[in-house]
């Protein structure tokens, strides 16, 4: 998994609450490669059906957030389905953090195993954020995952929480699976406690 | 002193503490998985990272596979999938798991299915078990008093590689639901209307665990409604303790266990409730008696409300970022405020999917079909072939047939539309799926969520009733 630090980016403001991952990845891009897979980020959102052109109105397609590598969200983003392709098109089209007050759970795990960091800010703060952004469109937003700070445009700070073995799966760029097995004689146990043999 | 009451346990707490491989200092924990379902539209690398790292499934036969969300509803073959790309994911996942030893339900089997369908009446998923599936309704599961959560398709490959996951604690939550449902109130109209009260972000970080009088009523096929759902509360899982009405279900299932284990086995589950007194992070208390059946008419499972009532109106709302993603919600749902939801035209109509595509579900909505004919396009898609089985063999096919309904094969279909069944741009569906998103049923398409028996009344009259008016006989059961 590609490690996380620190980034310091153009932030994208997407202040609506409950963003599913069906918008982030409609359901009909799941079984495409995973080849150019960021052209499906927020497809319905940022591509006109009838046109097939990009909707001027979309933010992702406003000239000062094309760069955009930190999206600040409104509450529970990345709630609904599971699917992990979700993640895979926002970091393939070159997201690499997400604040918000609050993501849906899957979506949270499913970000960390692919190196993108999600983070939980208090209200007060993420509402700032979207001040100013859209005040100073193309503003840069710091993350540093060893600090546990984010950066405002105007330089105030404010610190998160992360839980410690995901923080370091994160800036190690761990791989889980080779992690776990480090723990396989545990999980032998386990089995042998339960009466469960392999085969 | 100590405080007595850390000493007793929440049905959730024994789960988990049954389920501890390692717990890391920082409370990260290492649980066992019992129960894996596999289904097909994982991320195409999914299942190369094993091969990748020459590991092996560690329990091909906790594991169990079927494809579901690919397979065509017109047949029951490879062949009738959609187009070559799709088939190529659902071979790939008949590779794995015959390279693998996992067992698979292949689609032309008798038990293939939806997996949250399916694995329950097989048997497959049991009291105090932990079930994972790469999909956020594998919370159905926990009618059967399991932790079952859904996961992405890196835990996937994870539980596949070490039969565990990481996890960290989530908080509990106690929803208590008193009172009695009214006669064709269902436990479908339950979940919309708690989703509608907690909110779809109202659970996260939170197993639900649903208790009280209405509950103990539902049938297991409601349990399993209610449990779906609660992921659109944002709930990691719902559970219900199980108890006599779980046992007669199980019993019998040709995988559950049988004679001297079974007795066993009961005396094991008997004790997976919450201990009278335990602590839950939050509680919750409802009742139940005014509920009526539920629409929704936004972009959100909480943006619903009863079948007498009018769409909301944003100028209602005071914040201006709710009152624009509610507008926004009213646009593309092509609604004006104010308006009823009662004799809203539509213009297709979909019955099945993991929430209600089980017999008791078809059989509410074939007691609105009989006798009367279908005014829009309106297709029935079993969830499982056992329940497809099981209707033929009341006659409900013929039922459906008869009104005009399409009588299809097992699967997910126009749940998230991704086997080639969906909606037209600018059409509005009646639908008895889970989600309401934007283009969930195809691009463009609006979609309302309700009970079997009103998409099927929806269907009848071509617009949204209230299905009671045409239920023949209102003394069945309906949970």
């Amino acid at each position: 998994m590609q490690a996380f630090t620190r980034i310091e980016a153009v932030a994208v403001p997407m202040r609506d609450a409950d963003i599913d991952t069906d918008q982030v990845l409609p359901a009909r891009f799941m079984h495409k490669p995973r080849e150019n897979y960021g052209q499906y980020c927020f497809h319905d959102l940022r591509i006109d059906a009838s046109t097939t052109r990009e909707r001027p109105g979309f933010v992702l397609n406003q000239p000062e957030f094309r760069e955009a590598s930190v999206i600040v969200a409104g509450p529970n983003f990345g709630c609904g389905s599971s699917r992990e392709q979700a993640v895979h098109t926002l970091k393939d089209f070159g997201f690499r953090a997400l604040l918000s007050t609050g993501f849906g759970d899957i979506f949270f795990n499913n970000c960390v195993k692919n190196g993108v960091l999600p983070v939980r800010l208090p209200a007060q703060f993420i509402a700032r954020l979207f001040d100013a952004l859209e005040h100073a469109p193309g503003a840069h937003v710091a993350v540093d995952l060893y600090a546990q700070s984010v950066s405002a445009p105007d330089g105030s700070t404010a610190s998160f929480a992360i839980d410690p073995f995901q923080k370091d799966a994160l800036l190690q760029g761990t791989d889980e699976i080779d992690f776990t097995l480090g723990l396989a004689r545990e999980i032998d146990l386990y089995e042998a406690r339960h009466g469960l043999t392999r085969r | 002193m100590t405080d007595p009451s850390t000493h007793l346990e929440t049905l959730f707490d024994k789960l988990w503490r049954n389920h501890v491989v390692h717990e890391r200092e920082d409370g990260h924990t290492l649980l066992y998985i019992d129960r894996h379902y596999l289904g097909d539209d994982l991320p195409r690398d999914t299942f190369d990272l094993l091969a990748r790292k020459q590991l092996r499934v560690r329990q091909p036969e906790a594991t169990v596979a079927m494809a579901d969300h690919y397979a065509s509803t017109h047949g029951s073959t490879l062949a009738d999938i959609v187009d070559d790309d799709r088939r190529s994911l659902v071979q790939k996942l008949i590779h794995f798991t015959s390279d693998q030893g996992v067992p698979m339900f292949a689609l032309d089997d008798p038990r293939h299915g939806i997996v949250h369908v399916t694995g329950p009446e097989q048997g497959l998923s049991l009291p105090g078990m932990t079930i994972v599936c790469g999909d956020s309704h594998t919370a159905t599961h926990g009618a059967f008093g399991a932790f079952a959560f859904g996961i992405g398709s890196s835990e996937v490959s994870h539980v596949l590689a070490t039969q565990t996951l990481w996890q960290k604690r989530p908080a509990t939550m106690r929803v208590q639901v008193d009172g009695t449902l009214a006669d064709g109130v269902t436990a479908k109209d339950l979940i919309l209307w708690l989703i509608s009260r907690i909110g779809v972000a109202g659970a996260v970080g939170h197993v639900i665990e649903y208790a009280g009088s209405a509950i103990v009523a539902l049938s297991m096929e409601g349990r399993m409604t209610l449990c779906n759902m609660s992921i659109e509360a944002g709930a990691r899982a719902g559970l219900i303790a199980p108890d006599d009405k779980t046992f007669e279900y199980l019993r019998g299932r040709p995988f559950a266990p049988a004679g001297a284990l079974w007795d066993n086995q009961i005396e094991v589950w008997k004790g997976l409730r919450s201990d009278p007194g335990a602590r839950f992070d939050r509680a919750f208390v409802f009742d139940v008696t005014e509920v009526a059946p539920m629409v929704s008419w936004g972009t959100s499972p909480e943006e619903t409300s009863a079948i007498d009532a009018r769409v909301p109106n944003p100028a209602d709302i005071d914040d201006p970022q709710r009152a624009d993603r509610l507008q926004r919600a009213l646009d593309y749902m092509d609604l004006a405020a104010g308006t009823r939801l009662l004799g809203l035209a539509i213009d297709r109509v979909f019955i099945g999917s993991c929430t209600n595509g089980r017999l008791e579900d078809l059989r509410l909505a074939a007691q609105v079909a009989y006798g009367r004919y279908t005014t829009v396009p309106a297709i029935v898609v079993p969830g499982s072939r056992a329940v497809k089985l099981a209707a033929e063999a009341e006659g409900l096919d013929r039922i459906f047939m008869d009104a005009g309904f399409e009588w299809r094969e097992p699967g997910c279909s126009m749940c998230l539309a991704i086997n080639g069944d969906e909606g037209l741009s600018g059409e509005r569906c009646a639908s008895t799926t889970n989600r309401n998103f934007v283009g969930r049923q195809g691009r463009g398409v609006r979609t309302h969520l309700m009970n079997p028996g009103m998409a099927a009344a929806a269907a009848i009259e071509g617009c949204i009733v209230d299905y009671r008016e045409l239920l023949h006989d209102a003394s069945v059961h309906t949970n």
